[in-house]
Formats: structure tokens, C-alpha cells, sequence
């Protein structure tokens, strides 16, 4: 059994989408707690392959049991565990927090929406647990259907922004296509780590070097890196807000792993940082990213959009601190796809509930919240300060890492990128909790002013979120670990610096 | 000059992905009606299933069934790699052109939400409609 797991990792969520597709027109009660049931295999896939991966290093699982590099393989090291790990909590503790407002805004659709959410979710562990280039590309237009689907399930102006969404990924995913296309005309394999093997002879080839650059321009698309995010902020705000507590964490961060492990498994770190000389220039993008991402924010109407702008220059932090070519860098980068995953659930989880009471995510509906949602604002106020980067919660030891990373690669431009986004937050964030915590004036009309009453989200909504900002908190307590058993055998064991 | 016509008539099936493609890329930034670029976009996604398809071909090679394949008689002839195309890109292409299909089904159910809200299919009449409100 545990031998399987991860076969049992995608394919149960996968036979499972479909049983609820079925479901959604037989019972859809029956829907919700078979989501929650395949989610949970995978969880408890995710932890027992990251277990067994802490002791063996690296796990090779073929599918059918066929020899890579003919079939298609399963190979789990460090990094991916982490990733699966993160991806399927966040899966899964959304689905549970997002289960009243899901049931009050799709009924009729219950089936159709929870299909797509594990469908979803079954691209994401896919495409993180595949040892197979081409296999990736599948599970990456899997994932990109479905939020597609997803997304344009939200309010009036979703569809549109789901279509600039699917006209942009297209070109992402043609992009990579292209890319392993010219990968395999050179290599003649498709297998990440025969690709890997084959490649060191060809180092100075064009075709390498063309191959490189469509990859990463294709998953660069996808994650929404400055200047190619323009799809993001519409198709996250209009989305409905289970969605966008679904798509904000995860997708983003699962294109910046794969762009690691393109850089470092199959390109490998010394092609990437070494043969070529684009270490700079993508350094400076991401920094421009970062200070665009932060404008941006800060001129964002309604705090939705504003979270999604911080997700632009969030992927910057990532983008730029994987390319600063050390390991401080590579450090950062790593953790902060596991913070900024737990960070960006818990402020979009907050911004759930708040528009599940309040019908709207402008900055005047966040009016006098504190005395009528506490609790969600407290959750909000720790991923607040998680996205700022104050100790003790997990966002300051990433940021630490980055800026370690950066000042060692006497890199200052991304340096002060980090500080200058750090200080716009604390506006962000403090603009909302000020707004929040002054109650909404009535006396335009002759009203005199009434305390808002106490109405609280319920609590399965509640007990999420504030599990979620606990475990920032503890994430945060735990780095060293986290870094000395996890992230540092990525680094020795790709052998990279 | 010449250098260059032959660079060009040798490699004939990657001018003619990249032409394509650009074709697809034209149409997806430059046409107004949502239909004409979601049908830029299939050209797009077809010119790499051309460039995929084309690199498994090769000069006097047939299809990779082995001929007389069956019993003692197919196990003793030697199989000559030459002789066959190769099949790998065409079954990878077989799963693009399925996501390439499911990717323009969706388009397709988009842009018909679209018209049933908006009824009109121009991009720049939709926008105008959503910035009225």
C-alpha cells in the first residue's frame, strides 16, 4: 500500500472527479464528502511519500511497470514532497473552510463545480509528482482547463476574464510544448532525468539554448511574471472566492517549482547559472516585477484586487531569488513557495468570508469589521503580517533568506526591490485594517451612528482560517528544521553549488 | 543569397510551423471579433502539432509496422531503425491535439456566455457595455 502512494496520490482525486460529475446528478449531497474523502488520500499519499522520502531520499515509482526512460516514472525527491505536502493541505483545508458559501452560490452546479475542483487539484499533484516532461504539459493544460471552468463560474465580468486567462495560457503551455519539443529533437528522450543525462554533452547547442528560453518564457506566462501577469488580476478577482482561495495559492506557486526543477534537475545549475549568462537579466525583470507588483497594489480598487497584485510581485520575490544563482537564493526561494502558499490561503481565505457577509470586496465593505467579524480580521491581520515579513510568523525567514541571497550576489537592485514591497505592504495591509476597524459612519444621511452587530462567518468557515494563521506562526517557528531536513538536501543532492 | 534559399528549402516544416504560428499569434492580438481569435488560437496550437508531427518523418522510411511481423518469420528478420518513421511525436501529438480540442471546446462555451450576456461577439463592444455600468 504505501509502496503506491504515489500512484494513490492522483488517481484517486482523479476517479473521484468523475464519481462526483455522476454524483452531481444522482444525489448531490453525496458530492462535497467524496471531494473531501479523495483529497484526504492524497494528504495522507502526500505525507507518507514525504516521510519516506526523508529517509530514502529519493523514491522512483513506474507507472505500470515499465523502466523510464521508455514509461512513464514517478520520481519523488525533497523537493517535490514539500510541494506535494503544501499543495494538498491547502486543497484541502479550502475545500472544507469554502463549503456553505460553495452550496449557497452553485447548487444546481455542485456536481460540476467540485468535478472541476478535484480535477483541479489532481493537475497540481501531477504535475508536481512526474518525472516525465511531456506528462508535465498534459497535467499542466489539466489544471489550466479546469481553472478556465473554474474561474469563469464567478460574478458578471468572469467569463471574459477567464477567456484573456485561457488565450494567455494557451500561448504559456504552446510555449513550453515547443520548448520540450526541441528538448527531445536533441535528446531524443522525454524523461526529465534521461533529458538530464544526455544534455551535458550538448551544452553549447542553440537548440539547448532555444529550448531553455521557450520554457521558461511558456511557464513565465503561466505564473503570471512581470510583464506577462495581465491575466491574473482580473480572472483572480472576478472568480468566485472558493475558487480564488483554490487558484491564488496554488497555481502560481506549482509553475515556480516546476521552473526549479527545470532549472535544476533536467537543465541542471551549472547550465543554467554557469553556460549561461542570463542570471542578471532575469534578476533585474524580477525586480522590476516586484516594484510594479507593489505600485500596482497600492493603486488597486477593492482589497481582492489589491491581494492579487501582491501575488505579482510575490512571484517576483520567488523568480528573482531561484535565478540570484546561490544558495541563499535558491534557499529563499524554495521556502517561500511554501510560505507564500500558506500566506496568500490565509489573507484570500480571510477575504472569502469577508465577502461572504459583506457581498463585495471594495475597500468600503471592509467598514467597522472588526466589531462585526473579529476573528476573520485576526486571521487577516496575521497573513497581513505574514506578507509584510515580521518575525515570528514564516514570511520574515524567507524574506530573510532572499535578502541574505541578494546581498551576497551584491545584487542591490533586487535588495532594495524586497525592502521597498516589504514597506508598500505594511500600507496595504494597514490600510485595510484601518478601514476595518473604524465603524461605517452613518451620519451622511441623519443616521446616528449604530455599532454594527456581532455577526461572525461560521465557524467551519472560521476554524480554517484560523488554523491556517496558526500554522504560519508555527511554519515560521519551525524554518530551521524545515530548511536543514528538506532544503538543503535539494541543494546537495543536485549537487549545485 | 543562395546560402540562404537553401537554409530556407531544407528546413522547409520549421518556416512553415513559425509562419503559422505567427499567423495564430496575429490573429489572437490584432482581431476585434472573440471567434477570430479563438480561431487564431487553434492555428497557433496546430502549428506545433505540425512541428511535432514533421520531425518524426524521415527520407524513404514507411510507417512503423513491422512487415511480416507476425511468428518465427517476423522474430528472425532484423529490424532496420532507418526504415520507419518515428512514431513517438505522432502519439504525443495524438494527446495535444485531445487538449487542443478540450481547449477550444471551453473557449467556444466562453464566448457563447459571452454572447447570451453582451449579444455581440465584438471585444471592444463587450468592454464598452462593461464600462457603461
Amino acid at each position: 500500500m504505501t509502496d503506491h502512494f504515489p500512484a494513490l496520490l492522483v488517481t484517486v482525486p482523479l476517479l473521484c472527479g468523475l464519481v462526483i460529475a455522476i454524483l452531481g446528478w444522482l444525489n448531490r449531497k453525496l458530492c462535497f464528502p467524496v471531494a473531501v474523502g479523495a483529497l484526504a488520500v492524497s494528504l495522507i499519499s502526500a505525507a507518507g511519500i514525504l516521510a519516506r522520502v526523508l529517509e530514502e531520499n529519493v523514491i522512483l515509482y513506474r507507472l505500470g511497470g515499465w523502466d523510464p526512460p521508455w514509461g512513464i516514472a514517478y520520481r519523488v525527491d525533497h523537493l517535490n514532497a514539500l510541494v506535494l505536502v503544501v499543495v494538498s493541505v491547502s486543497a484541502l483545508l479550502n475545500l472544507m473552510a469554502t463549503r456553505r458559501s460553495v452550496q449557497e452560490a452553485f447548487q444546481e452546479k455542485l456536481g460540476a463545480f467540485y468535478c472541476l475542483y478535484v480535477l483541479m487539484v489532481t493537475g497540481l499533484l501531477g504535475i508536481v509528482v512526474t518525472g516525465d516532461a511531456f506528462n508535465l504539459y498534459v497535467l499542466l493544460e489539466i489544471t489550466a482547463l479546469t481553472g478556465y471552468g473554474l474561474i469563469a463560474m464567478g460574478d458578471d465580468r468572469a467569463p471574459l476574464a477567464s477567456l484573456n486567462y485561457l488565450y494567455l495560457g494557451t500561448i504559456g503551455a504552446c510555449f513550453y510544448l515547443l520548448g520540450i519539443g526541441y528538448l527531445y529533437i536533441a535528446t531524443g528522450s522525454l524523461n526529465m532525468a534521461d533529458i538530464a543525462a544526455i544534455l551535458p554533452n550538448l551544452y553549447g547547442s542553440k537548440v539547448i539554448l532555444g529550448a531553455f528560453v521557450l520554457c521558461m518564457v511558456g511557464l513565465w506566462l503561466k505564473m503570471a511574471f512581470f510583464p506577462l501577469h495581465v491575466w491574473l488580476p482580473n480572472a483572480y478577482t472576478h472568480a468566485h472566492a472558493a475558487v480564488s482561495s483554490l487558484v491564488a495559492p496554488l497555481v502560481t506557486k506549482v509553475m515556480i517549482y516546476v521552473m526549479i526543477r527545470l532549472m535544476l534537475t533536467v537543465f541542471t545549475a551549472h547550465y543554467t547559472f554557469e553556460v549561461l549568462s542570463l542570471s542578471g537579466p532575469v534578476v533585474w525583470l524580477s525586480t522590476i516585477g516586484i516594484f510594479s507588483g507593489a505600485i500596482l497594489a497600492l493603486a488597486a480598487k477593492g482589497f481582492k484586487r489589491m491581494l492579487t497584485y501582491v501575488i505579482v510581485s510575490e512571484v517576483g520575490y520567488m523568480v528573482g531569488g531561484a535565478w540570484l544563482g546561490n544558495e541563499a537564493g535558491m534557499t529563499g526561494a524554495i521556502l517561500h513557495i511554501a510560505n507564500d502558499a500558506l500566506m496568500t490561503l490565509c489573507l484570500f481565505l480571510a477575504a472569502g468570508n469577508i465577502v461572504y457577509r459583506q457581498k463585495g470586496h471594495q475597500y468600503q465593505d471592509l467598514k467597522g469589521l472588526f466589531r462585526k467579524m473579529p476573528l476573520t480580521m485576526m486571521g487577516f491581520m496575521v497573513g497581513g503580517l505574514a506578507i509584510i515579513g515580521v518575525p515570528p510568523t514564516c514570511g520574515f525567514f524567507s524574506k530573510w533568506y532572499l535578502l541574505s541571497g541578494g546581498i551576497e550576489a551584491g545584487h542591490y537592485g533586487f535588495v532594495t526591490a524586497l525592502i521597498f514591497s516589504s514597506l508598500v505592504n505594511v500600507i496595504l495591509v494597514f490600510r485595510v485594517v484601518e478601514t476595518a476597524y473604524y465603524p461605517s459612519s452613518g451620519n451622511h444621511g441623519g443616521h446616528h451612528r449604530e455599532a454594527p452587530a456581532l455577526e461572525e462567518a461560521p465557524l467551519h468557515m472560521v476554524a480554517p482560517l484560523l488554523l491556517v494563521a496558526a500554522g504560519l506562526v508555527v511554519v515560521g517557528l519551525y524554518t530551521g528544521d524545515l530548511v536543514t531536513r528538506i532544503i538543503q538536501p535539494i541543494l546537495e543532492t543536485m549537487a549545485v553549488y | 543569397m543562395s546560402d540562404l534559399i537553401s537554409g530556407i528549402t531544407a528546413h522547409y516544416n520549421y518556416w512553415i510551423y513559425v509562419i503559422l504560428m505567427m499567423i495564430g499569434l496575429y490573429a489572437m492580438i490584432a482581431k476585434n471579433n472573440l471567434v477570430k481569435k479563438i480561431i487564431g488560437m487553434n492555428v497557433f496550437q496546430t502549428a506545433i502539432i505540425l512541428f511535432y508531427v514533421s520531425i518524426g518523418a524521415k527520407k524513404g522510411a514507411t510507417i512503423p509496422i513491422i512487415h511480416h511481423g507476425h511468428g518465427d518469420a517476423g522474430a528472425s528478420s532484423i529490424v532496420q531503425a532507418m526504415d520507419y518513421i518515428n512514431p513517438l511525436p505522432h502519439v504525443l501529438m495524438l494527446t495535444a491535439i485531445v487538449v487542443s480540442v478540450s481547449t477550444l471546446g471551453v473557449a467556444l462555451a466562453l464566448g457563447i456566455r459571452l454572447y447570451d450576456r453582451y449579444e455581440t461577439l465584438e471585444e471592444d463592444e463587450i468592454l464598452a457595455r462593461l464600462r457603461e455600468k
